[in-house]
């Protein structure tokens, strides 16, 4: 299928266009030169607005840890029309190897156009040509998407910009913590809270349409799972379970929630229909039963359970049958999340007084740890799973913080938060 | 006493009023009144009553103590929380009106969600331990908080240990 794929898309691009692309499954050391002129415009506003766009894709472009933008000054070629052809010769002296080139029009009634072109410096070749159009105040989505465009021309695989985190916002002293929910673009910008801090929330998360959240609250007497809509900011309990909800996610179609329950101090794992508002049961250890994430298809369920003794992984189907541990290395695991792609599951490892992001196979071949810290913990997918983000404390005492890295293990970064920051939760692509 | 005080009281009230600067109707700033030399005012010292009264949320703490700790990653009563909580079972006894609610709590070394089931199985097992001594189940709540409640800020061996805990607060009943 995949062979099928790749062929249709070779008919489709200029033969060139295989050779100018990034194995995005590699820490890369040499992240591949871009230039990002300013996107051209006839009047001031509209220039100006082409600077930030322009900035804005490259900033992007360099945090993705895959592409080098290169500096403004060292270019030669200063066009003045898209639509014609550039100089290749100049780029190429400049060792780009791909040239972004865009142009902006605003009309009188505050329409925006923008165009934009992609091409291969050495082939000569256009690889993507595309128009977008909004009102100027969303010149920030427009470049995610152009930068989107980019990502998935040049590494075959979607991108991530435009979309958008969810997170618990956090102030005061740890003693007499205030946690907000709050939402922000991916690269930290437009940060919104959305809970007043009045009570404690935890552990959001979004729907696969990014136009709910569900996250768990102590608003009432019993601490429970809570729906958030973003477009309406409308809040409800989520069904009426005898004891505390806690660690709810969606599942891949958005109809279900899936949680744990506590009855007589024991948590197992319950599953929601929001349609029908039917509840199943699908654990009964007299065990901590907790953090269930769906596989991508949905027909499985990876969650954390301390039913041998000790925290760890297992895998079941989405019916609760056929539970089978799948993390054996030393330490404890928890907080385990299926990848959007289907082929990984990360996770949380605690082992000597450290913690620890890491991947395994969800046949529980294949572990491989990527972060080290005091604490790290939490993890939430790129929605093209190339992209880990999770809670850290540096050190013993700092406040925790939103903390990105590459499936790779390279490309470490702290996210900006206005305040510490936790439990971060990736929005799929935003349609 | 009661007379030395009040007339002690006068005569700071009357030199207030004498200090005072009076208003004169030119411009003319008014002189700046003599320093008067004052008897300094006895001390009054206050201490809390000893012993605490019947009933009262201070009783409770002081008779029996409001929290029991845990060992890392556990929730069973130890041998120093079994008594603690025989002691809170014998005073909940003897104030029937008495509703708790049973916080469990977590250090900061494990992860959120996994700590929120931990704090529910330590609440837990208090509720049980006092229902067996006879405290009706009716009276008590339980609530995990995770590691979200850390009652020492700090990040060492000792405020963990502090931090592993279930606290019985009094949510009503308690004489005030």
């Amino acid at each position: 299928m995949r062979f099928i794929l790749v062929f249709a898309l070779m008919l489709l691009a200029s033969p060139a266009w295989a050779r100018l692309e990034i194995d995005i499954t590699k820490g890369h050391l040499d992240p591949m030169p871009i230039a990002v002129p300013d996107f051209l415009g006839t009047t001031d506003p509209e220039r100006e607005t082409g600077a930030k766009i322009a900035a804005l894709i490259a900033q992007n472009l360099t945090r993705s840890g895959l592409f080098k933008p290169l500096d403004k000054a060292s270019f030669i070629e200063h066009q003045s029309n898209i639509n014609v052809q550039p100089r290749f010769a100049d780029w190429r002296i400049i060792h780009t190897d791909a040239l972004v080139a865009g142009q902006i029009t605003i009309d009188k009634d505050n329409r925006m156009q923008v165009a934009f072109r992609l091409w291969d410096v050495l082939s000569e070749q256009q690889l993507v040509g595309l128009q977008l159009a909004s009102t100027p105040e969303n010149w920030r989505r427009i470049a995610h998407k152009v930068s989107d465009a980019i990502y998935r021309k040049l590494t075959g695989e979607n991108g991530y910009f435009d979309t958008r985190i969810v997170f618990i916002s956090e102030s005061g002293p740890k003693t007499d913590r205030v946690k907000r929910l709050a939402i922000m673009d991916q690269d930290g910008a437009n940060p919104t809270f959305l809970t007043s801090g009045n009570y404690t929330v935890l552990t959001p998360r979004f729907s696969p349409t990014a136009q709910q959240i569900t996250y768990m609250s102590y608003a009432t007497r019993t601490p429970s799972v809570y729906l958030f809509n973003i477009e309406t900011g409308r809040q409800e309990a989520l069904g009426d379970f005898p004891g505390m909800t806690f660690a709810p996610r969606f599942s891949p179609d958005g109809g279900k929630v899936i949680m744990s329950l506590v009855q007589g101090g024991n948590s197992d794992i319950w599953v929601m229909n929001l349609r029908t508002r039917q509840r199943q049961r699908l654990t009964s250890a007299p065990a901590i039963d907790t953090s269930p994430s769906f596989s991508p298809d949905g027909a499985h369920i990876v969650f954390n359970s301390d039913r041998g003794g000790s925290p760890q992984l297992y895998v079941m189907n989405a019916d609760g049958s056929g539970i089978h541990r799948i993390s054996f290395g030393e330490g404890r695991y928890s907080a385990p999340v299926w990848s959007p792609r289907g082929d990984l599951i990360a996770f949380t490892q605690q082992y000597k007084g450290k913690f620890h992001i890491g991947v395994i196979r969800p046949d529980g071949s294949g572990e491989r740890i990527l972060t080290t810290a005091y604490l790290d913990e939490g993890p939430t997918w790129s929605p093209n799973g190339r992209v880990l983000m999770f809670t850290r404390e540096t050190r013993p005492g700092a406040g925790p913080h939103i903390w990105s890295i590459d499936l790779t293990g390279s490309n470490l970064r702290k996210v900006a938060t206005p305040e510490d920051s936790s439990d971060p939760a990736w929005s799929p692509l935003i349609q | 006493m009661k007379t030395v005080i009040s007339s002690l009281v006068t005569l700071l009230l009357l030199s207030a009023c004498a200090s005072t600067p009076t208003q004169t109707a030119n411009n003319t700033p008014a002189p700046t009144p003599e320093p008067r030399k004052t008897t300094p005012r006895p001390q009054i010292h206050q201490a809390p009553l000893p012993g605490s009264v019947a009933g009262s949320r201070e009783e409770f703490q002081k008779m029996a103590g409001d929290r029991v700790h845990f060992a890392l990653d556990s929730y069973a009563l130890s041998y120093k929380a079994r008594s603690i909580l025989s002691k809170q079972a014998a005073w909940l006894n003897r104030y029937p009106r008495v509703r708790i609610l049973v916080e469990g709590n977590c250090d900061e070394r494990g992860t959120r969600e996994y700590n929120l089931a931990l704090g529910a199985q330590r609440a837990s097992a208090v509720r049980d331990y006092l229902v067996n001594l006879g405290v009706s189940p009716s009276r008590i709540s339980t609530i995990s908080y995770g590691k979200e409640r850390p009652i020492d800020g700090r990040s060492n061996e000792e405020a963990w240990a502090i931090n592993r805990n279930a606290h019985s607060a009094i949510t009503s009943g308690a004489v005030s």
